[in-house]
């Protein structure tokens, strides 16, 4: 159940920013919204009371999914911060432990390495993936033939599940007789140990991570490089912009906001990276690849300690929270800032 | 990728006819020596997974492993499908993917309508939190998630496994956005002649709404039958099993007989391989819509 951040530049519809008035109600609203004048003017008299009997059907067609939404989200949320203060192996009565599962986490080494695993995934994953999909992106957007093709080539191993890849690498890269390292024996390399080697394995799943989340990043970035507004580009040519320039100028401030969207949409993805990780290494060798997914999936349903496996997902989601909102609020705070300061000069 | 492919956008078309600035180009096919190889890398994990699939087990052990089967052995799908597990893990990974697809469509574009179109106490309040629900990570989740299924009775049963999918805040905001963009016209012409909300939904919007709902189809199916951590989760027993969670037992059990793993997983990947072929067009539509544009 991957959830899906939500969608940073869907602009709020027009017809839709109107203040949330009742339009039952007000017998007297008659100012003149041309756009949907049955909602605004005092509707006739069978009318009105349908629109006052509307109320209830909302409430019909809204509630199963606020229910099950908010449920199965407000409901477990509130249940996590319990049961992190709790010991609970999820069979027998849980005891009050207070802070004592957060005070073992900060002490527990292998909770510290699957933070570090985690943020030197993300760190690899991320930028190579939104850089390789840039760049692929800048090419495939030619006109170049058979590219419909190199785009399908590219995007098709998104499709593929982390099962399925996890299956499939592990069997291309078995260190005895995979077909890898056979190849690299043709090319006079000695065998490598891939995903057995401690050294090797994360960055390997950071390759098979590559291998099928690029085609993602290069499909976004190729749908905003089509709304590029050709005027722009026309301007900075005629200006003398080279290439270069233009990239640099023009088509990458236009692609910020898509940039920005795949930079939060891969973090999200790679921080809660597990799938590949069970199906393929289980967290090894010697813990190399355990990622902070996995250590409270371990935690919880494997040693059946799940208050600290909760207290683990709590310290990650107040650090995702962190940093995440702090950003934003910093954000925030300087446009107000510059627009009281814009304000002042005004008044001056 | 045919929706992208189609139409190239009037900045490349200048570009490559912009040859007279006097800089070196590529000629037209160098780009063919960069981009097929990288193509290849994209490719060759699948094509071989294809052509393992239908090895024998003696070409399979053999180090180094044969490139390319010698004939074409269906032993490992044989044995796959002879499997008395494996054509039920097929058929609940179906159960359950059909039964979220569909719910999310009925329940998001309900939920969506009423969002977009009606004016009730608190929905805005109510849209806020239902977006605001899907910045929670899943981990934060999962395990008070499975105490609540395990509250209703539910897991190790199908249950657990559809009830969470069975629609999600994205449905119901992508539903909202698109509705929203829709005019209001014709639906108003049918509601003042008496048709009732329900009537109207089905019979004027949703006809209408043939890319919000492939989208939503498209991204559910995609997200439920890909699904490994939930199933791993909730599902202990084997004849419970989605064919993903059977997929890493099978792994286990059956590591000699790689061309029967191999098989398995060109049977797990095919369904949604099949459908990105069939619907491309949605597939790129809904991917892109996902993340930036309405």
């Amino acid at each position: 159940m991957p959830r899906l951040p939500t969608p940073l530049t869907l602009p709020e519809r027009k017809h839709d920013a109107r203040p949330d008035g009742d339009h039952t109600g007000h017998g007297d609203d008659t100012d003149g919204d041309a756009s949907s004048p049955s909602f605004r003017r005092p509707p006739p008299g069978p009318l009105r009371r349908r629109l006052r009997g509307e109320q209830a059907t909302a409430w019909m067609f809204v509630s199963p999914s606020v229910l099950i939404i908010l449920g199965l989200s407000v409901v477990p949320v509130a249940w996590s911060l319990l049961l992190s203060f709790r010991a609970d192996d999820l069979v027998t009565p849980s005891r009050w432990v207070g802070l004592g599962n957060y005070r073992a986490l900060v002490q527990d080494p292998h909770f510290g390495q699957a933070v570090r695993n985690t943020v030197l995934y993300t760190g690899l994953y991320v930028p190579a993936s939104i850089g390789l999909g840039l760049a692929l992106a800048l090419v495939l957007n030619r006109r170049i033939r058979l590219v419909g093709l190199y785009r399908t080539l590219v995007f098709v191993p998104f499709v593929v599940s982390a099962t399925a890849q996890g299956v499939l690498f592990s069997f291309v890269l078995d260190p005895d007789f995979g077909v890898a390292n056979s190849v690299l024996h043709k090319l006079g390399v000695s065998p490598q140990g891939f995903l057995t080697d401690p050294g090797q394995a994360l960055p390997v799943l950071v390759a098979i991570s590559l291998w099928s989340g690029t085609g993602f990043c290069v499909v976004v970035i190729l749908a905003a490089l089509q709304d590029v507004p050709p005027s722009l580009t026309e301007a900075a040519r005629l200006d003398g912009a080279g290439r270069w320039h233009l990239l640099r100028h023009v088509v990458l401030p236009s692609l910020t906001p898509v940039l920005t969207f795949l930079l939060l949409w891969q973090t999200i993805n790679a921080l809660q990276v597990f799938d590949l990780v069970y199906v393929t290494t289980k967290g090894g060798p010697l813990g190399s690849t355990t990622v902070i997914v996995y250590f409270i999936w371990e935690q919880a349903f494997k040693n059946f300690t799940a208050g600290y496996g909760a207290a683990a997902a709590y310290a990650l989601a107040l650090a995702l929270l962190l940093v995440f909102a702090v950003p934003r609020l910093v954000r925030a705070a300087r446009g107000r800032a510059r627009a009281t300061r814009r304000l002042e000069g005004a008044a001056r | 990728m045919s929706a992208t492919a189609d139409s190239p956008s009037p900045s490349t078309a200048r570009r490559a006819g912009g040859a007279q600035r006097g800089r070196i180009r590529l000629p037209f096919s160098a780009w063919h020596l960069l981009l097929a190889p990288l193509a290849l890398v994209f490719a060759v994990p699948l094509i071989w997974l294809l052509l393992s699939s239908v090895m024998s087990d003696a070409e399979i052990n053999r180090f180094p492993p044969a490139l390319w089967p010698s004939e074409i052995d269906l032993g490992g799908y044989r044995y796959v499908l002879g499997n008395a597990m494996f054509p039920r893990w097929f058929a609940n990974s179906l159960i359950v993917s059909v039964a979220a697809v569909a719910s999310n469509l009925l329940l998001g574009a309900l939920g969506g309508y009423a969002f977009a179109r009606m004016r009730f106490a608190g929905s805005r309040i109510l849209m806020a939190l239902m977006l605001a629900t899907m910045a929670i990570p899943f981990q934060l989740t999962m395990i008070p998630t499975f105490l609540v299924m395990k509250q209703l009775g539910l897991i190790d049963t199908l249950g657990a496994l559809i009830v969470p999918s069975l629609v999600t805040p994205f449905a119901v905001f992508l539903f909202r956005q698109f509705f929203l963009s829709l005019p209001r016209e014709l639906e108003e012409a049918a509601w003042m002649d008496g048709c009732s909300r329900l009537r109207v939904l089905f019979l004027v919007v949703l006809p209408l709404s043939r890319p919000a709902l492939s989208t939503v189809a498209v991204l559910t199916f995609l997200t439920t039958w890909n699904d490994l951590t939930w199933p791993l989760i909730a599902i202990n027993h084997d004849t419970q099993y989605t064919l993903q969670l059977g997929l890493t037992t099978f792994q286990g059990q059956h590591h000699t007989r790689w061309s029967a793993v191999m098989a398995g997983n060109v049977i797990t990947v095919l369904p949604v391989l099949l459908a990105f072929l069939f619907a491309q067009k949605s597939f790129i539509q809904s991917i892109t819509s996902s993340g930036i544009k309405g």
